[in-house]
């Protein structure tokens, strides 16, 4: 049954197996649980609990913990080097780019996307075609990152100024419109890097824009009336009664695209994968592992992005908690 | 993204044992990929073959044989097509996995104990990276004797692993090409250059008339840099020979040596030449840009008159495009310093197995034979085999013709693709990424020292 299945019948076998086993499993502890009478809450809780903890520990906790101890040692994985892989990101000039770049990517698309969605939002708001306006910008989240990142490829494409070469590029067209000489818009850095940023951005305003529509929708009405009656202006009325009340929502939008953005990782690979000193960790991860051969390397740049990780969950979490406290 | 907090327990539970059976579920189908299409009708028939040589591995019916390889569309079609005579006659099925990120995918499927039967590998890196995972087997011994019957022995050597030899060789392609059009040629009195001195001669002559001669691209995704590395590996053949440039790609001389810095600085009196390049296509940092399928094309366009690239490249010309001595477009050997030296770069794929069953060797073994090479080149355009019993008459493409002359000549020393042959830390890595950073304007000492420093220790 864990063979290769080769032939339709085969697989369409090892798929019934593989549901079978998942209703044994989940009849089992249906079973079990149901033995357990009277007050034996905490029994039953780690029993249901007992499969996602299984899943999580093959699945994602040995993985991880693999992946720190690898990162201790050489590209072919044999010899234990220590911190050599961690310096090697902290020194060397490419690793130095790399770092950069991943810092442009999570400094700015956060913040921008969140705050043109937010932007939108507040403009769109009772608007007439309200829901026509959000799709359009919603529409984009719906685009998988390589499909975006191809189309913006085009978005960005340089033909020379010569003959009859014409643009094929729209931006590039829309400055040769206004009397420019086209620009190798990819190539240089690290306007690039930044370039790559609004793809991200783009993608990502949508999802900022719809959840934080709906947080300013359930602002309650009668506050908004008490603020109308204090005389306070439409600034005012962002300032003290909006932007406090969604904050929460905020917080949620600003973190989980950050979280995004540090794994980005399809939009630099379609576009230029990773040249012209745009590669960012995730990109480099996947670049050292699979391409150079350098899985000691590899691995210290996933572990990095794994602590880089870390503080924006927490916070996240905290937030989170304080809200509903 | 939103964890609701309070969920009930059970729920958590479910999600847990959901994902479970979505993991079993989904790696039951993991693999599921069709076999392909079933490509082009074939023009020609590839005809029958003697039966006899494979009857010695037994009864081979109902068997299956399962191939993993990065060629595919249009170019597998005249491949299944080429095993057909090898099926017929064992009653083996070949089950044909063609895979853009073969190179990537088929060192995670080894390790991870999920290897195909047999892989087409382009790479002698990557074959020793293969090899090192202890899943490959030995070519058997009928398909050694083949190969040493067939091929010579630099080809076999590639195919060697610590003096264990492993794959025979199957297709191959000649780099040292540079494409033209024949009728400019023609109307302009131009001659195709014979030493490297005339081919410099020539690119000032179309220069002076105001066209920018030589049009090039090295954009090829995250592989960007390829076409780069070719360009230098065939300079350093010419500028400093084979036996350089044998220590060079072996590491006994190092990247960032005198000879290295002649051929990439004889790399830059064409690419880095504003009067040279890049025709049609912008200034010297559009080469870094521009798609090496694109560049070529802008011979057609009248925008340039040279485009150095090997034999496949004949695949992007569309159909009303007559690749052919008397065409559209065509090529000739990129020369030597002397005509009498022939230094030729190429590449080519070799057939690693990773199972020892009589039917896989059965299969090794009919791709050694010249039989297969001659039935292959019926039916197919731009391909070409360096198997001694090819006959370039059976040879389609007037390219292919002229790749298999090149290959056949007595004079020519044949080199594989240096890059191809580093470790992957400087062959698919810092080689590519440093060739980018040159033409965008790095100096030819900083790039020869960052690719001498991404050298594994």
């Amino acid at each position: 049954m864990f063979t290769t299945a080769t032939t339709t019948s085969q697989k369409l076998l090892q798929m019934g197996a593989a549901i079978l086993l998942f209703a044994a499993v989940i009849g089992l502890i249906l079973f079990i649980a149901g033995r357990f009478t009277g007050k034996a809450d905490r029994a039953v809780a780690a029993l249901y609990l007992a499969p996602t903890v299984l899943m999580l520990s093959v699945g994602l906790l040995y993985p991880g913990l693999r992946t720190i101890y690898q990162s201790f040692f050489d590209a072919s994985l044999k010899n234990f080097i220590g911190f050599e892989n961690y310096a090697t990101i902290l020194s060397d000039p490419e690793q130095l780019t790399v770092l950069r770049n991943t810092a442009f990517w999570v400094l700015v698309t956060p913040f921008v996307a969140t705050g043109v969605g937010l932007l939108y939002a507040i403009l769109v708001d009772k608007a007439r075609m309200e829901s026509f306006a959000k799709a359009l910008v919603f529409l984009p989240m719906s685009i998988s990152f390589v499909a975006a990142g191809v189309i913006w490829k085009f978005m960005y494409e340089y033909r020379p100024d010569q003959g009859t070469v014409k643009q094929i590029g729209l931006i590039n067209q829309i400055i040769v419109w206004l009397g420019g000489e086209p620009v190798q818009l990819l190539i240089e850095s690290p306007l690039n890097t930044f370039l790559l940023i609004a793809v991200m951005v783009w993608i990502q305003a949508g999802f900022a824009m719809t959840v934080l529509s709906a947080a300013i929708k359930a602002i309650p009405d009668d506050i908004i009336e008490a603020a109308r009656l204090d005389g306070v202006g439409p600034w005012g009325m962002f300032r003290f009664v909006t932007l406090p009340a969604i904050r929460p929502a905020v917080i949620v939008v600003v973190t989980t695209i950050a979280i995004g953005t540090l794994k980005v990782f399809d939009i630099v690979q379609t576009m230029t994968g990773g040249r012209f000193d745009t590669s960012v960790i995730a990109n480099e991860f996947y670049s050292q592992t699979f391409r150079s051969d350098n899985r000691g390397l590899g691995a210290a740049l996933a572990v990095v992005l794994f602590i880089l990780v870390i503080p924006i969950v927490v916070y996240n979490i905290r937030q989170l908690r304080r809200s509903e406290a | 993204m939103f964890v609701q907090r309070g969920s009930s327990r059970s729920r958590v539970a479910l999600a847990g044992a959901l994902s479970a059976g979505l993991v079993l579920g989904l790696s039951a189908c993991a693999d599921s990929k069709e076999d392909g299409g079933t490509g082009t009708v074939p023009a020609a028939s590839v005809g029958a073959i003697d039966c006899a040589p494979y009857a010695a591995f037994g009864d081979l019916k109902g068997k299956e044989v399962s191939i993993y390889t990065g060629i595919v569309t249009p170019e597998d079609a005249p491949q299944k097509q080429s095993y057909k005579p090898f099926e017929d006659c064992t009653g083996v099925t070949i089950k044909y996995e063609g895979d853009k990120s073969f190179e990537t995918q088929v060192l995670i499927r080894a390790e991870a104990g999920n290897p195909p039967d047999v892989a087409y590998v382009p790479q002698p890196g990557l074959l020793q990276r293969l090899v090192a995972t202890g899943k490959a087997k030995e070519a058997p011994a009928e398909t050694a004797a083949l190969v040493d019957k067939n091929f010579g022995a630099d080809w076999k050597a590639y195919g060697t692993v610590d003096g264990k030899f492993y794959a025979a060789p199957l297709g191959a392609n000649v780099k040292s090409l540079v494409w033209y059009s024949p009728k400019e040629f023609k109307d302009n009195g131009y001659t195709v250059p014979t030493t490297l001195a005339d081919l410099k001669a020539l690119s000032d002559k179309i220069a002076a008339t105001g066209k920018k001669p030589w049009c090039a691209g090295i954009s090829s995704g995250e592989a960007t840099g390829w076409p780069l590395t070719d360009w230098m590996e065939d300079f350093y053949l010419r500028l400093n020979g084979v036996e350089a440039y044998d220590k060079w790609v072996k590491h006994e001389l190092p990247f960032n040596s005198a000879e290295s810095t002649k051929a990439l600085d004889a790399v830059g009196e064409y690419l880095k030449n504003d009067k040279y390049v890049n025709g049609g296509l912008g200034d010297v940092k559009s080469i870094a840009s521009t798609t090496f399928q694109d560049a070529g094309l802008q011979i057609i366009e009248g925008n340039c008159s040279l485009h150095r690239q090997a034999s496949f490249y004949a695949a992007n010309f569309d159909k009303n495009t007559k690749v052919a001595e008397d065409g559209d477009v065509y090529a000739f050997y990129l020369p030597g310093e002397t005509a009498d030296k022939k230094p030729v770069l190429g590449g080519g794929e070799f057939v690693l197995a990773f199972a020892d069953r009589p039917e896989v060797k059965a299969f090794q073994t009919y791709l050694a034979t010249d039989t297969w090479a001659n039935a292959k080149a019926k039916v197919s355009s731009g391909w070409v085999s360096a198997n001694k019993g090819l006959q370039i008459s059976n040879l389609v493409n007037p390219i292919d013709q002229l790749s298999a002359k090149i290959l056949q000549d007595p004079n020519a020393q044949f080199r594989f693709d240096g890059s191809d042959m580093m470790p992957a830390a400087v062959g698919s890595n810092a080689f590519w990424k440093q060739s980018t950073n040159w033409i965008t304007g790095q100096d030819t000492k900083t790039t020869l020292d960052a690719i001498e420093a991404a050298w594994p220790k």
